[in-house]
């Protein structure tokens, strides 16, 4: 077990390298001055060369790479363009917004998900499972942004019970856990869990379904043990495989909010890239392309290590 | 087992000898889900093909004073946009490119992650071991976060829109294709052909690509409905097409200001991308299950 | 009865060139070693999946291979068939040294291979037809001959070609995709067929028909076969001569009678005590050989089999005991109490025999 997380988190340095690296590229195949967002129209020459060279742009790219990757490690991902505040901690207020919403859209998908995945693969061929298959399916295809769009102009428009944008009252910036501020989180977090509550519906309907096809469910039933006894076998054998799922699921969620965020107007990061990239804002959209792909990687690597944990065939090895 | 004793003489019905794909095809013909979809997206197919000939509106021509009618105005089947433009045919005509848009980049993919895929698959080694872990390196950004990445990276535009999906989904075609082709590779079948003698051209034609690219293909129509949904999402967000081209994910941002004042038409473009994403999921796992001929 | 429809296209076999005398193939020396990744900070080690194994098969016999699973005999056959590459020892087929006097491709056609999944080693997406013309297309026969010979062959095996041969492999039993996988092997006119664990996984019943099949095609044909398996019954049943392995190594051969009569090696002994007897008062009543096979890894030193048997001494674990003749009619054991003066308590004394 111990050399499996060794060897899981080896694996990983290379990966956070490349993606590093990516992160750094995705800005310099950028058409146009990366200075185009500081610049006033007339700026002289003079200005624009002392500019370039405060950003560190006049460097070849190997090395503008290097300092990058140094001050990155040391927590310094450079200064927005446009605002002149520290990247990282205006990347990090804004993660702590997505955050909340992927955590409150999580707690909803998720239980939605395992709730239908397991009675759909129980009842396999009922109406039941058509019913939840059908949710599951429109789950994965609905463009959520349109139904965050449709959800506004339901509850906020029609029967106005939920605000339609922002995160708080009066544009407050602190969160807080009281219906004041909650309201504002449930039309986007209802938003965000739909495709995590098709992909998890479909992938445990898939497990209970195979599992229950299996010899020993056979053998158990065989022996006399409880339905409800039987149907624990199922959700331990289910486990390990959906729970690797969820956590996937979780980071695209992390990831892919920009969408969402854009349209609730909700203070994350995926608003934070939004502007980032409208202002051309670049060591902006650079840090937080980074911190969002470095979430990702070590949420990845989070599960894959929680799913060793419980699954006995991989302890072992 | 099976029970039937192995004798082999026994009287059977005689078969008439029918191709592989002839079998999956009547199976899917039989298929209501799968067949009502591919009707719809027929439908939605050719009408954006044909539209010229369909006698619409003109779809760019607005007119201030006729902005924002409700669905079921008279000349105005689905009402007017936030310019006055005819809402119908602004979205059959948004079908030419929502679709293209859509469509095009996992057909790209299809074709350059099969081909690395394969590859990867059949050789094996060094060569599978430097394609996957590039491919690894994709992995560890969620897609949405590279589409956007990429896109705000090279700039709105349909040209580049469609560049970044591409680059999205041939990592997980490679994926696929790979998984598919070393599974394969190591059936008794394959080395079977080997033994007789054929060269691995022959092995490639005879035995492996209809095997593997059948699972690939039903991979990629799954993908297409995650490409509707990511390639209007890059447009609704300003990344994708320009106005004042008809397009399903530009037209629901230039339409949400509308959501006070007339909510359903804004909506609407949001049901034809959900309908083709909707259309082409169902279509995918209903190939997956007629190509499934053991059952 | 065919023949005076319309003569069956066939591939000629390979031309007999050492006549009798000449084994129809020599292996020397075959050794396979598989690289085994270390963990992440230990080093990489070998399996020793066939150490330097040599035997011979004569025209027209049938020579089995036994031993417990994991022991090298399915990588002994696909090394025969040079479907992995081995890393050192002659294949000799006919007098001719395969890389060198015989191509590839020629071996191919003269030595054939019939696998023991019989569903997996069938193209789900060729008709039946199909799957036997392949070979025969391949080796550049035109499709219409092609599928001629592959429903003649299907006759052969008994299988009535109008009935069996435009179906797909999942709308048969196990049993008649077998016999399939046989018509399909012997559709490019080998000399030598090996059958890879071919009626392991068959029904009691259909195993003893393809057995019985196997026997009679092998007279038709006059056919030469390697016959691998686990189930000693099946294989003392059909061979000629027996070779039993063990991790890797040949540790007994000689004719089957002989070895099943009198057994030189304490594993051949075991083995055979192993056998589930059908008399109730010859019921085995204690387990003859303990544990697992050592980990092919690390193998032990010495006699591999050392470790797990009952009359292992202290030279044992030293040396390798070498393939050595014990009886005129070529039973050769690799056992130190099978060869006279080698030191064991055990052994013959020098000079007898």
């Amino acid at each position: 077990m111990f050399v499996y997380i060794a060897r899981r988190v080896v694996y990983v340095i290379p990966i956070v390298a490349s993606v590093a690296l990516v992160c750094f590229l995705l800005v310099h195949i950028t058409p146009g001055d990366p200075l185009v967002a500081v610049l006033p129209a007339d700026a002289s020459q003079e200005l624009a060369q002392q500019l370039r060279v405060a950003y560190g742009f006049d460097k070849p790219l190997p090395v503008q790479f290097g300092l990058w990757v140094w001050r990155a490690l040391h927590g310094d991902l450079g200064s927005s363009i446009a605002t002149g505040r520290p990247v990282l901690s205006e990347v990090m207020k804004a993660v702590g917004n997505t955050v909340t919403l992927a955590i409150a859209a999580a707690a909803i998908g998720f239980t939605l998900g395992l709730f239908f995945g397991l009675i759909a693969g129980y009842f396999r061929d009922t109406w039941v499972d058509k019913v939840a298959t059908s949710i599951a399916i429109a789950g994965v295809s609905v463009p959520h942004y349109w139904l965050g769009m449709v959800m506004v102009i339901i509850f906020s428009v029609q029967l106005n019970w939920l605000p339609a944008v922002g995160a708080g009252p009066g544009g407050s910036g602190a969160w807080a856990w009281d219906w004041e501020h909650i309201k504002y989180l449930v039309l986007p977090a209802i938003t965000t869990s739909v495709i995590p509550m098709g992909i998890v519906t479909r992938t445990v309907r898939a497990l209970t379904g195979d599992i229950l096809s299996q010899d020993f469910v056979e053998a158990l039933r065989a022996k006399g043990l409880q339905e409800t006894k039987v149907f624990r076998h199922v959700i331990k054998n289910a486990a390990p495989t959906a729970l690797a799922v969820m956590g996937l699921q979780l980071g695209y969620m992390l990831g892919g909010s920009i969408l969402i965020e854009t349209v609730f107007s909700w203070p994350g990061s995926g608003l934070l890239l939004n502007s980032a990239i409208f202002q051309r804002d670049l060591p902006l959209l650079q840090g937080t392309i980074l911190v969002l792909a470095l979430f990702f990687v070590f949420l990845n690597l989070l599960v894959d290590i929680a799913q060793a944990s419980i699954d006995p065939r991989i302890k072992r090895s | 087992m099976t029970v039937m004793t192995d004798t082999a003489l026994q009287a059977a019905p005689a078969t008439k000898a029918r191709g592989y794909w002839a079998t999956v095809g009547r199976r899917i013909v039989r298929d209501k889900v799968s067949m009502a979809c591919a009707f719809i997206l027929l439908l939605i197919f050719l009408a954006a093909i044909f539209a010229p000939y369909l006698h619409l509106a003109d779809p760019y021509q607005g007119s201030m004073i006729r902005r924002l009618r409700a669905i079921g105005t008279p000349n105005y089947p689905l009402g007017t946009d936030e310019l006055g433009r005819d809402m119908l045919a602004r979205l059959i005509y948004g079908g030419r490119l929502s679709l293209l848009i859509g469509i095009l980049p996992v057909i790209l993919a299809f074709i350059i992650g099969t081909g690395l895929g394969v590859v990867a698959g059949y050789v094996g080694g060094k060569l599978n071991t430097a394609i996957m872990r590039t491919v690894d390196v994709f992995y560890a950004f969620p897609s949405v976060l590279l589409a956007i990445a990429i896109s705000g990276a090279l700039g709105a535009g349909i040209v580049n829109s469609i560049v970044s999906l591409t680059i999205v989904f041939v990592p997980q075609i490679t994926r696929v294709a790979e998984s598919v082709t070393t599974g394969v590779r190591n059936m008794d079948y394959v080395e079977a052909a080997r033994a007789s003698g054929a060269n691995a051209f022959t092995i490639m034609r005879v035995h492996m690509l209809g095997n593997v690219l059948g699972s690939i293909f039903v991979y990629a129509t799954g993908l297409i409905s995650v490409s509707m949904i990511l390639a209007a999402g890059l447009s609704f967000l300003g990344l994708g097409t320009k106005p004042p081209e008809p397009e399903w994910g530009l037209m629901l941002n230039t339409l949400r200001t509308a959501i006070y004042v007339n909510p359903w038409v804004a909506a609407l473009p949001g049901v034809m991308i959900f309908a083709v994403s909707i259309c082409f999921n169902l279509l995918s796992d209903g190939m997956r299950s007629a190509m499934d001929i053991r059952n | 009865m065919n023949d005076i429809l319309e003569p069956i296209d066939k591939l000629e076999p390979l031309k007999d060139i050492g006549g009798v005398a000449q084994p129809l193939l020599q292996v020397v020396s075959l050794t396979k070693h598989f690289p085994v990744r270390g963990g992440l900070f230990a080093p990489s080690k070998t399996v020793r999946a066939v150490d330097d194994v040599s035997f011979a098969i004569s025209k027209g016999e049938t020579v089995g291979i036994v031993g417990e699973s994991g022991c090298g005999k399915s990588t002994t056959a696909r090394l025969l068939m040079h479907l992995m590459p081995r890393n050192s020892g002659d294949i000799i087929y006919d007098g001719r040294t395969v890389g060198r006097e015989l191509s590839l491709r020629e071996l191919r056609r003269g030595m054939q291979m019939v696998f023991q999944d019989s569903y997996a080693s069938l193209n789900p997406r060729l008709t039946i037809e199909e799957s036997i013309a392949f070979g025969p297309k391949v080796h550049g026969m035109a499709d219409k001959a092609a599928r001629l010979l592959a429903r003649e062959l299907l006759g052969k095996v008994g299988l009535r070609p109008e009935t069996f041969a435009n179906r797909y492999p999942h709308e048969v039993s196990g049993g008649q995709r077998q016999r399939v996988n046989i018509a399909r092997a012997l559709a490019l006119s080998p000399r030598l067929v090996i059958l890879d664990e071919a009626v392991s996984a068959l029904d009691k019943s259909v195993e003893a028909q393809v057995l019985n099949l196997l026997v009679d095609l092998k007279r038709e044909f006059g056919l030469t076969y390697l016959f691998i398996s686990h189930d000693l019954n099946v294989v003392r049943y059909i061979s000629d001569r027996v070779l039993v392995m063990y991790l890797g190594e040949v540790v007994e051969l000689g004719p089957v009678d002989e070895v099943w009569d009198g057994p030189a090696h304490p594993y051949t002994r075991a083995l055979l005590a192993a056998m589930p007897s059908s008399d109730p008062d010859n019921r085995t009543e204690t387990p003859p050989i303990t544990g697992d096979p050592p980990n092919p890894i690390d193998p032990p030193s010495g006699c591999r089999f050392h470790t797990r048997c009952p009359f292992a001494e202290a030279m044992c674990g030293e040396a390798t005991p070498k393939l050595t003749e014990i009886t005129v009619t070529g039973h050769q054991a690799a056992c130190y109490m099978a060869i006279p003066g080698s030191g064991h308590s055990k052994a013959p004394a020098a000079g007898v025999q």
